[in-house]
This record gives C-alpha cells, sequence and structure tokens, in this order.
C-alpha cells in the first residue's frame, strides 16, 4: 500500500527541497522567478488542455481569463491588507495577509470562473470555429474594460502586491511565493486529474467524442460543459493571480492573445487531451524561452521555427493523447495518482 | 400502489404528432401506443420517417404538433438528458459509442442520469462519491459480463468487431435501466448469421429485462419474427398495422415496398 502515497511523498519532498534552496537562498533569484513561472505555465496550459484537448473546442483566449484573476487577486490583496494611494489604509491588519493569501487568489479565479460565463453560455449554440471566435472576443472585451478603468491605473496598470509579500515576509521569513505558486499548481493538476477521471468528468470526453450520443445517453451537456468552461478559466485565473504577486505589477497589455497564444502552443505541444503532456510541455516551454533570452528579439523568430518544426515530424505532439503511465505502464506499479 | 399505475398506463404514448422540416412533412399524424412490455416494429421504406420518429420520441427534435407521453409524463419541452432520465434509451442507425474510451466508460458515462454527486463531489472524492462510483463499475462489469463483453472491457470500441460494437451499444443502451427501448436498425451491416444471433440477443433481453421495445428494422426476416405488433410507415403516414401475419399480407404494404403493379 506503499505506492498510494508515493505521489504525495514525491511532491513534499520537491516542495520542501525547493523552500529549502530559495530560503537558504542557494538558488538565485533569476532561476526561482524562472521555477515559479513554470508553475503558473503548467497551471495555464493544464487549465486549457481541459477545454481544447478534453473537450474538444478551441479556446484563444485563456489569457482573458488570467487577467480577471490578476487584477481581482491584486485589487482584492492590496485594498485588505496595503496602505495604496487608491484604497487609503488597509481594511484589515497586514499581520493577517499571512493567513488569507491563498482566499485572495482564490477568489480571484473564482472571479474568472464567472468571466468564463462569457464563453460558456455562447457554448449551448455554437461550437467549433465559431466558438472560437467568441473566445477571442472575451479576451479582447476583458482587456478593454479593464485598460478603460481609470481607477485601477487603466492601460498603465497595477502595483503594490510586493507590499502585501512583504507584509507576509514580515511574520514570518519564508519563500512564500515559492511555496503557494508549488501549492497552487499541484492543486490544479490534481483537480484536472480527479475531474477527468471521474464518470461526471468523462462526459466532457463524450462531448468531444459524440456531442449528440453524449446528451441522448443522458449526459446534461449545458451543464458539463458551464462546469467545464468555469473550472478552465477559474484555474488560469488563479494562475493569473500567482503572476501578478510574482512579478508585483500588473498590466492589461500582458494578457493579451500573444499569451493566449503561448498558453495554446504549450497545449498543442504537449498533445491534446495528455494532462501529463500539458505539465510536460510547461517545463519545457518556460526551459527554452530562458535558454533563448540570449537571442533578444530573434527569440520569437527561432521558437515559431521549432514549431513548425515539431508540427512536421510530430504533429501529435510530446505524448500524443497518452498519459505518462500509457507509455511506461511500469510507472503504475510504482504510483497512484487519484 | 406504484405497481397498479405503471401497469395501467401505458409506457410510450403518442398523440397525432407531426414533424415538419419547411416545407417537408417527414411524419404525419403519428399514434401508437406501447403497453408494459410490448415488443413492437416499425418499419417502412427508406426515408418513411422512422428515424425522425426516434428522434421525437427521444427529445433531439421537438413535434410541430402532438404529443408523446412517457409513462404518462409529457415530455413536451424536455432536453434529451431530461427525457433519457424517464426511461428511454435508444441506439442509433449508425453506430455513436465514444470512441476515444473504453467500453467500460462507455458504459460508466450512460449512468450520468443517476449520479448521486457532483462537481464538488468529484473533487474532494466523498463518501457519496466513492460509493456512487463503485457502484456504477460493479454494475458495468456484470452487465458486461452478462452481455460477454467483459474480456473487451478495457478496449477501444473501435477495436471490435462490427457486431460487437452494434451490441455494446445494446448493452449501453440497456445500462440505464429503460423502460422503453428504441432500437434503431440493430441488424444494418450484419450478415445472416450475426442476425439470427441479434434475434436471439434481443429475444432474451426482452423476455430478461422487463422492458417494452420498439424496433426500426429493414431485415423483413428479423421484424416478423421478433414483434408481436408491428407499424409500418411511408412518407410519414402511418398505412398498416397490426400483426406479423396481417402486415405480410396488407395491400398497402406490398405496394409500398415492392410499388404498385400498374405501370
Amino acid at each position: 500500500m506503499f505506492r498510494k502515497y508515493t505521489v504525495q511523498l514525491i511532491l513534499v519532498t520537491l516542495g520542501g527541497i525547493i523552500t529549502y534552496l530559495a530560503y537558504e537562498e542557494l538558488i538565485g533569484l533569476y532561476t526561482l522567478s524562472v521555477l515559479m513561472f513554470m508553475g503558473v505555465n503548467i497551471i495555464m496550459s493544464t487549465s486549457l488542455n481541459l477545454v481544447n484537448g478534453n473537450m474538444g473546442e478551441f479556446s484563444c483566449g485563456h489569457a482573458g481569463f488570467m487577467c480577471v484573476g490578476a487584477y481581482v487577486s491584486s485589487l482584492l490583496g492590496v485594498l485588505l491588507f496595503s496602505k495604496d494611494k487608491i484604497f487609503g489604509p488597509p481594511l484589515l491588519n497586514p499581520d493577517l495577509a499571512i493567513y488569507f493569501f491563498p482566499l485572495v487568489i482564490i477568489a480571484g479565479g473564482i472571479a474568472a470562473a464567472f468571466a468564463g460565463l462569457l464563453v460558456a453560455l455562447p457554448s449551448y449554440k455554437t461550437r467549433g470555429d465559431y466558438l472560437a471566435i467568441i473566445t477571442i472576443a472575451a479576451n479582447y472585451i476583458i482587456i478593454s474594460s479593464i485598460e478603460n478603468l481609470n481607477v485601477i491605473g487603466g492601460s498603465r496598470g497595477f502595483m503594490g502586491m510586493k507590499k502585501v509579500i512583504n507584509a507576509m515576509e514580515d511574520i514570518i521569513y519564508l519563500p512564500w511565493m515559492v511555496i503557494w505558486v508549488f501549492v497552487f499548481t499541484v492543486a490544479t493538476v490534481w483537480a484536472l486529474r480527479r475531474y477527468t477521471s471521474s464518470t461526471f468528468g468523462k462526459g466532457v470526453a463524450a462531448i468531444c467524442q459524440d456531442e449528440v450520443a453524449a446528451e441522448i445517453m443522458s449526459v446534461n451537456t449545458n451543464k458539463i460543459k458551464t462546469i467545464t468552461f468555469m473550472l478552465s478559466s477559474g484555474l488560469a485565473g488563479i494562475a493569473g493571480g500567482l503572476f501578478a504577486y510574482i512579478i508585483g505589477y500588473v498590466n492589461p497589455g500582458s494578457f493579451n492573445i500573444l499569451k493566449s497564444t503561448e498558453a495554446l502552443v504549450m497545449v498543442y505541444l504537449g498533445g491534446m487531451g495528455s494532462l501529463s503532456g500539458a505539465v510536460l510541455s510547461a517545463i519545457l516551454f518556460t526551459v527554452l524561452l530562458e535558454l533563448l533570452r540570449p537571442l533578444q528579439i530573434i527569440k520569437w523568430v527561432v521558437i515559431p521555427l521549432l514549431l513548425i518544426v515539431l508540427m512536421q515530424f510530430r504533429p501529435e505532439g510530446i505524448m500524443g493523447n497518452r498519459e505518462l503511465s500509457d507509455i511506461f505502464p511500469r510507472l503504475k506499479r510504482f504510483y497512484k495518482f487519484k | 400502489m406504484q405497481t397498479q399505475t405503471t401497469s395501467s398506463m401505458p409506457v410510450l404514448e403518442i398523440r397525432k404528432m407531426t414533424q415538419r422540416f419547411g416545407g417537408l412533412v417527414a411524419v404525419s399524424n403519428f399514434s401508437v401506443t406501447l403497453g408494459r412490455n410490448q415488443l413492437t416494429g416499425l418499419i417502412g421504406p427508406n426515408g418513411a420517417g422512422k428515424t425522425t420518429v426516434f428522434n421525437l420520441i427521444s427529445g433531439f427534435y421537438q413535434p410541430s404538433e402532438g404529443e408523446i407521453f412517457i409513462n404518462g409524463t409529457p415530455t413536451a419541452g424536455l432536453k434529451p438528458h431530461k427525457v433519457t432520465s424517464l426511461g428511454v434509451a435508444r441506439t442509433f442507425q449508425n453506430i455513436r459509442l465514444w470512441n476515444q474510451m473504453s467500453v467500460l466508460d462507455n458504459i460508466r458515462v450512460a449512468q450520468h442520469g443517476s449520479l448521486d454527486y457532483g462537481f464538488f463531489g468529484a473533487m474532494f472524492r466523498t463518501r457519496s462519491y466513492v460509493d456512487c462510483e463503485a457502484k456504477i463499475e460493479k454494475e458495468a462489469r456484470e452487465l458486461l459480463e452478462i452481455f460477454e463483453l467483459d474480456k473487451q472491457a478495457d478496449e477501444l470500441p473501435t477495436n471490435l468487431a462490427y457486431g460487437l460494437q452494434r451490441k455494446l451499444e445494446i448493452v449501453r443502451a440497456l445500462s440505464e435501466k429503460p423502460q422503453l427501448l428504441l432500437l434503431d436498425e440493430p441488424a444494418a451491416g450484419l450478415n445472416s448469421v450475426d442476425a439470427q444471433e441479434l434475434i436471439r440477443l434481443i429475444h432474451w433481453i426482452h423476455e430478461t429485462f422487463d422492458v417494452t421495445i420498439l424496433l426500426i428494422e429493414h431485415h423483413m426476416d428479423v421484424v416478423m419474427e421478433l414483434c408481436s405488433e408491428i407499424k409500418v410507415i411511408d412518407f410519414g403516414q402511418t398505412i398498416a398495422e397490426g400483426t406479423p401475419e396481417q402486415i405480410r399480407n396488407h395491400p398497402a404494404v406490398i405496394t409500398a415496398y415492392l410499388g404498385d403493379d400498374t405501370i
């Protein structure tokens, strides 16, 4: 019965090691931030994979929901725990930030989930290319709304999140961002795994493979679509919240269609419908971006070129629609991930 | 008390149902009453409107006119998954299994109507989730064993022989514990040996599962052998109904199938 806890054990060890290294400052700030962006990217790609891979819809406005999450959790955090020139003194004692921080991030996720309704509701009637256009529209609606809200900085952006993190570190000195990015990344992958492996969540795959048969075979397709879109965009919102607190600054420009495309690239790189593929490709993509950084502006010539090469020689992505355990069946003997 | 109401009430009652698609009248003035445990055939030439009748019963279309009652409940305005939960299950003319999930998962997903848990149950693996999933898996495996598909439980449906795919679709429909089973050309594409086996299977299902069956079929021998009652439609109109013996000699049916002898 050891294998029941292998995954937990590995994750706790890994989390512990990273936290320790960060705490002792054995790894530099740069490496640390790459690791944190890796976490954010994993959340982005796995959550988009739920819609594009598992449900077979084509969402290309994922960054819009990330933006909602980023702004809501930033505003909430600053409003509650730090002195700000717009909001004035903090509503709560900054000492409480340490307890409420995860809730602030989750609140951003919930707000993004509701923004997901922008896509979920039209999906009852449309699908495929037409829904893809709606997702782009949703992305633009969100960004433009925020750009026009001058109260929160408009297109100049919004900052002050570092103060919240500092307030947390003042109470107990730990690399809080590293810890929370790690926790939320693990929670995301776990939640998605649980969702797609349940009979309830298998309705998503049924919709992808034959929507008519799904509806007639008692699957409430509208409900499943709503929940799936809300879950996917909610997780993107959590990624956005973490992203905002890592950088300490958000502006609507960083959540434009390019950011959505990045998420799309990660999903297709990993293989449609493969959770482990989405995780691997997010890691790979983040590392690749950093390795190619010396190329500066040419980076964006080389990376798309790599994509073209990949699509030529391995159009199904790294993993296809298989999971790690399908490729290495022996692994199943060592772990159980549910 | 409840058995009394269900035994006296028809499982399916259709009153004067008409379906138009633009100017085309696909089904016109169609009425039928199916009592408990009846096995009725619905036949007619190609394009007669048989599958449209099925689509109307299963809620995929809303009839332009007329009413449908399942166990006395009107289905007007209900989405297909709601109609299914009233006790209707069906198969499709062209097999519509979910081909990228295992045989077992095909049966499991069909239990969506009777899930005891929702999204949060699945997230937090609550007691009701664990119990419900265990029950679904147990029942699905039992059902597959009854139909001798248990060895293929983890295969993809596409890897199954054509006849087995047909069978699996019927099993998937049965797994929803329907009171009314709609079979849309179950013998389509089967050779005569497989078709004979299918007849035995449907016969056996009908006796064992206490289910009312409405069957669309092109193989006349299948219909004649199975059904106690047959309804014939052509161009949406009901042209004959009765026992297999009556239908075989009905002039309107002969005309519909073989044409008029006046040239």
